[in-house]
């Protein structure tokens, strides 16, 4: 009997001490903070600039950032996350990744069998990465791993592939890719893109990869004024002044895509 | 007589050195010479010629474009075909200069040979070995010229001469000190007196008991050491060969110099006798083409930009199709997949190897035995690194010092689950180096401001 | 001159990887399937000594073992390992550590824990902090510890028969019964020593105890084998059992009626399969050699302070999972410093630091 009450005792008495630690000693949190990480995605993808949504949300919180840079939030969400600032709500322009590559098995060569470790930057430093156009898509899915959406899939003709409408944005797989190969662009002006990467000139190009940019201009000539940029021998869409879809028809390399 | 210490770690994989008896041959004069301008580590080549230029040999192609960089020189006489690109060995587009052979293989005007190196002014010697375009020709083709230039700070007493070949199969080395020991040891005593130093060593380890004969017998007199070293991969590597040599370690991150050391490979040495007392630049080198595949395996003296395809096609071309092409040793090499990649100045050897010969990584997991960590020259903890690497804890692998792997590749030797710990730590080292790169320019960004 | 046609390579087939181009040609299964081998005269001891059944003790254990892998790795959605080898040596292991009269359904539970406990919740071989087969015994040990610990005393050696009937106390459980009557006479121990086997039966095993464990020489031999192909290290056996002999002798040199003289604690119990099979795990046991040396130190003292002073008779299993869990602190306090690392300097005390920040103060 005395054994239960000793116990019970000692664990009220523990209770109230731990109690009191957390009220005087405990970390102050903001509370408005603590508000607007609840509201946040959670997502952690660094799309805004910050470390992460906590991060973020603090920096809000003190003023540090403007809401409108995540990425993956929704509207919904950044109306009540501005009420709460009490600011206006002025979302950034929503974008998209775009893999600038057609090289799949199917275009590009292969010049040898790799074999290592499944990571695109390994590929690279072992022997450029096996694939004939050293500029292109390695197809071994760092950007997939690296995506917090589940936005990417390696295909399996050995390409990466976005899915729009899971991609957010936020621009995590860009920054893995080691051939710089994934693209930023606005959301609203990626109809129409270029899949080739190579800056290499056409016949060296055409020799590794037929799915490649040749920079013959059809395009430019078939769209309207400054809406598709040449440079050297490949051609890339101007996504402040994009052309229309039918502009696709006359590529003869099938390189200037409508977005799949 | 020299002590020899053995450092931490190391293997001995099978030797392979089957070309250990082929003397040198000269490489007939080609048609087309590929001259990539970048050759060394550091800053590419500056182009001084035009498309259509006449050219002699041992004419500048491209001046040094930087402090860290070299000069490269046209390996014959002919006409610049054209100025594209070509393939390096590590897969990279390099810029390069095509020679059209004239076929009379006319020399330029030699830089003027010192006659008394002896009494010239070290500064003079040194500015020649830039001038010859010297790089390290043990294959991390680091200019020699910078090598030759420490700190004023730093004193330097003893220079060492890697004559060790550690890397199993290649024999260039070896063939060169056979040949040409004399210019070996002149070489050593030009290097010597560019850095004021007297005690020169040559190591050579005692797999090759005929070239530490030739080579004492070439040094009598001279007051240059030979040290015979007991066989251990990776004994050829700075850091290693100078502790097992001197008791001295370098510290982490920092050069041979550091421990008043410099370490130059036997056939930069020679390259560097030839600079300065025959006036010749470095257009030329020796590299053993060897592997089971290879009909005549053998050693020979290239001008640089002759292409792999023209170099196996010399050694007789293959008796069954090789299922690994090399640029280098089979520890440290460079698995390729064109011909058309030209010898370089760093191109020791040309490996081929058969299917039976081939490792293919198909990694398990770690079993945690251990003897990555037995192994490892540099006592790092390969296992746990790249498990660290695996998850993407590069920043946690750098505080477990992967910086300093000198991817020598015992630990992936010896690794039983077949892990591919070297390519990890490359991984981690090209993050690292590239995240402090970022943060450099950063640095520099907010200090324009 | 003949213009011969040279071969030039195929270049289709070409494979590309990071160096080093060159391998040992070691690999997991050749380790395992050679600690199998290792353990095969102690295997071989057991049936001579105890009878056929121990055989079937063993090949079931490996059985289930191999097949609980299977099914977790199917169910894991996995390439099955079983090639590797790894269940087997742990059924193997698992099995020589039971007694001969372990019933069938004990065997297979213990697998299971072994497997599933033991490794596969681990995400399998190379991720387990605790030796499978001691997870395996142990959670039999605690579960049924009357089963456990029924041991058959071999009566007269040979391949001919099934099982001895005849059950008796291991040399360990005479030696903690030794330990009780440490306040008795010393007739009352010499009583219990009378019981005691010679060294040269508990050398050969002819004495009781798990399968395994009590043929010394058999294990000694596989060990040696082991430590000829690089397998395990020698500091291990060498500093666990010299760990245990020194505690144990101090124990004997100050009571020697109390306790038992070190070379009988050496050669009795699970000691010698301990050393030489199980402190070596690759997967459990420290990365480095200065690791090794103290997990096998802290094995020996954790052994000797269990059998002297606890109240099982017999503390390797105990200790080796004890020491296992310290495992990932001994790597982090043994790595040491790579080549060329400067050694970190000593923390400044905290009148160096007063000193530092008031110059003028003397």
């Amino acid at each position: 009997m005395i054994d239960v009450v000793m116990l019970t005792v000692v664990g009220v008495l523990m209770a109230l001490a731990i109690g009191l630690v957390v009220k005087y000693f405990g970390a102050k949190a903001d509370p408005l903070a603590e508000k607007l990480g609840e509201l946040m995605p959670g997502a952690n993808c660094g799309g805004c600039g910050f470390a992460g949504c906590g991060d973020y949300a603090n920096a809000m919180a003190t003023g540090k950032a403007k809401p409108g840079n995540c990425p993956s939030m929704s509207d919904d969400t950044l109306k009540k996350i501005c009420e709460l600032l009490g600011v206006q709500a002025e979302k950034g322009e929503p974008k998209v990744a775009v893999v600038c590559c057609s090289g799949d098995d199917h275009h590009t060569t292969r010049v040898a069998f790799y074999n290592g470790v499944n990571d695109c930057l390994n590929a690279m430093m072992v022997a450029g990465g096996a694939k004939g156009c050293t500029y292109g898509c390695l197809g071994l899915g760092s950007c997939a791993r690296a995506c917090p959406f589940g936005a990417i899939e390696i295909l399996p003709t050995h390409v990466a592939k976005v899915h729009p409408d899971l991609c957010k944005g936020c621009g995590k797989c860009v920054s893995v890719c080691p051939r710089k190969v994934i693209k930023l662009v606005p959301r609203a002006a990626a109809a129409v893109n270029v899949y080739c990467n190579s800056p290499e000139k056409a016949p060296v190009k055409k020799k590794v990869c037929s799915g490649g940019c040749i920079g013959c201009r059809k395009c430019m000539k078939a769209a309207g004024e400054n809406q598709i940029l040449i440079n050297g021998f490949l051609a890339s869409v101007n996504y402040e002044n994009p052309p229309a879809e039918s502009v696709t028809e006359v590529c003869p390399m099938k390189c200037l895509r409508k977005a799949d | 007589m020299i002590t020899q210490i053995r450092f931490y770690g190391g293997i001995h994989p099978s030797e392979g050195k089957v070309s250990n008896k082929e003397d040198i041959i000269n490489a007939p004069l080609q048609e087309l010479y590929t001259v990539p301008l970048q050759q060394h580590i550091g800053a590419p080549a500056k182009m001084v010629v035009q498309k259509g230029d006449h050219v002699l040999r041992g004419q500048l192609l491209g001046e040094p474009g930087g402090f860290v960089s070299a000069a490269v020189h046209s390996p014959t006489s002919g006409t610049v075909k054209d100025v594209t690109t070509c393939l390096g060995p590590a897969g990279a587009t390099l810029p390069a200069v095509v020679i059209e052979s004239d076929g009379e293989d006319k020399a330029a005007d030699p830089l003027p040979p010192f006659e008394n190196w002896q009494d010239a002014d070290p500064a003079a010697l040194k500015a020649r070995v830039g001038e010859a375009g010297i790089v390290g020709m043990g294959g991390a083709t680091f200019p020699t010229f910078v090598k030759l230039s420490p700190p004023p700070n730093v004193k330097i007493d003893t220079i060492i001469l890697d004559g060790v070949e550690c890397e199993p199969c290649l024999t260039a080395d070896h063939r060169l000190m056979l040949e040409t020991p004399e210019k070996i040891v002149k070489g050593a005593q030009i290097i010597g007196r560019i850095l004021g130093v007297k005690r020169i060593i040559i190591a050579i380890e005692l797999n090759k008991p005929d070239a530490i004969e030739t080579m004492t017998k070439a040094a009598e007199g001279t007051g240059v050491e030979v040290a015979p070293l007991v066989v251990r991969y990776p004994q050829g590597a700075e850091k290693q060969l100078i502790y097992a040599l001197t008791g001295r370690k370098v510290p982490s991150g920092g050069l041979p110099a550091a421990v008043g050391c410099v370490v130059s490979n036997v056939g930069t040495t020679a390259a560097i006798y030839e600079a300065v007392c025959l006036g010749k630049p470095l257009y030329e080198r020796v590299t053993t083409v060897t592997g089971t595949p290879v009909v005549k395996p053998g050693n020979y003296r290239f001008r640089v930009g002759t292409l792999y395809r023209t170099a196996l096609e010399l050694c007789g071309g293959v008796s069954e199709d090789p299922a690994k092409i090399i640029s280098g040793g089979p520890m440290m090499g460079m698995a390729v997949y064109s011909l058309d990649i030209p010898v370089m100045k760093g191109t020791s050897g040309i490996l081929l190897l058969s299917r039976d010969e081939l490792v293919q990584y198909s990694p398990s997991a770690c079993l945690r035995c251990g003897r990555c960590n037995d192994v490892c020259p540099m006592s790092m903890m390969p296992g746990i690194l790249s498990a660290q690497i695996e998850h993407q804890k590069f920043e946690l692998a750098e505080k477990w010092h992967v910086m300093d792997c000198i991817e020598c590749g015992s630990c992936a030797y010896i690794c039983p689950a077949g892990r591919p710990l070297v390519q990890h730590m490359r991984r981690a080292k090209a993050v690292v180096n590239a995240k402090k790169r970022a943060a450099a320019a950063a640095a520099a960004a907010a200090a324009k401001k | 001159m003949t213009e011969q046609t040279i071969k030039m390579p195929d270049m289709s087939q070409l494979v590309v990887s990071s160096s080093p181009h060159y391998h040992d040609r070691d690999s997991v299964r050749k380790i395992m399937f050679k600690v199998i081998g290792a353990l095969t005269p102690a295997a071989l001891a057991s049936v001579y000594f105890f009878g056929w059944r121990a055989l079937m003790v063993i090949l079931l254990c490996m059985v289930s073992c191999a097949a609980f892998e299977a099914l977790f790795t199917r169910m894991m959605g996995r390439e099955s390992a079983l090639n590797d080898g790894s269940a087997l040596l742990t059924g193997m292991l698992l099995g020589m550590n039971l007694p001969v009269t372990v019933p069938v359904w004990m065997c297979i539970v213990g697998s299971l824990a072994a497997i599933g406990l033991g490794k596969m919740v681990y995400g399998g071989l190379g991720g387990n902090p605790f030796n499978p087969a001691l997870v395996g015994r142990v959670a039999l040990l605690v579960g049924c510890p009357a089963a456990m610990t029924t041991w058959v005393k071999p009566s007269g050696c040979g391949f001919a028969k099934w099982v001895d009937a005849a059950t008796g106390a291991t040399p360990l459980a005479l030696i903690a019964q030794c330990d009780a009557t440490s306040g008795a006479t010393r007739q009352a121990a010499d009583a219990v020593a009378q019981q005691y086997p010679s060294v040269l039966d508990l050398f050969i095993g002819n004495c009781g105890g798990s399968l395994g464990e009590t043929c010394a020489v058999a294990l000694i031999i596989g060990g040696i084998f082991l430590i000829c192909v690089n397998i395990i290290r020698w500091q291990v056996p060498v500093c666990y059992i010299g760990t245990v002999a020194l505690f144990t002798g101090i124990a004997y040199a100050f009571h020697p009626c109390a306790h038992f003289n070190p070379l009988l604690h050496i050669l009795s119990g699970g000691l010698m399969l301990g050393a030489f099979f199980m402190a070596t795990d690759m997967v459990t046991t420290p990365l480095n050699r200065k690791g090794s040396v103290v997990f096998a130190v802290g094995c020996g003292v954790l052994t000797s302070v269990i059998r002297l002073w606890g109240s099982y008779p017999e503390g390797v299993s105990f200790s080796i999972l004890i020491m296992n869990a310290l495992t990932p602190l001994i790597d982090k306090f043994t790595a040491g410093r790579p080549f060329g690392v400067m050694k970190v300097g000593r923390r400044a005390s905290s009148k160096e630091i007063e000193a530092e920040k008031n110059p003028t103060k003397k």
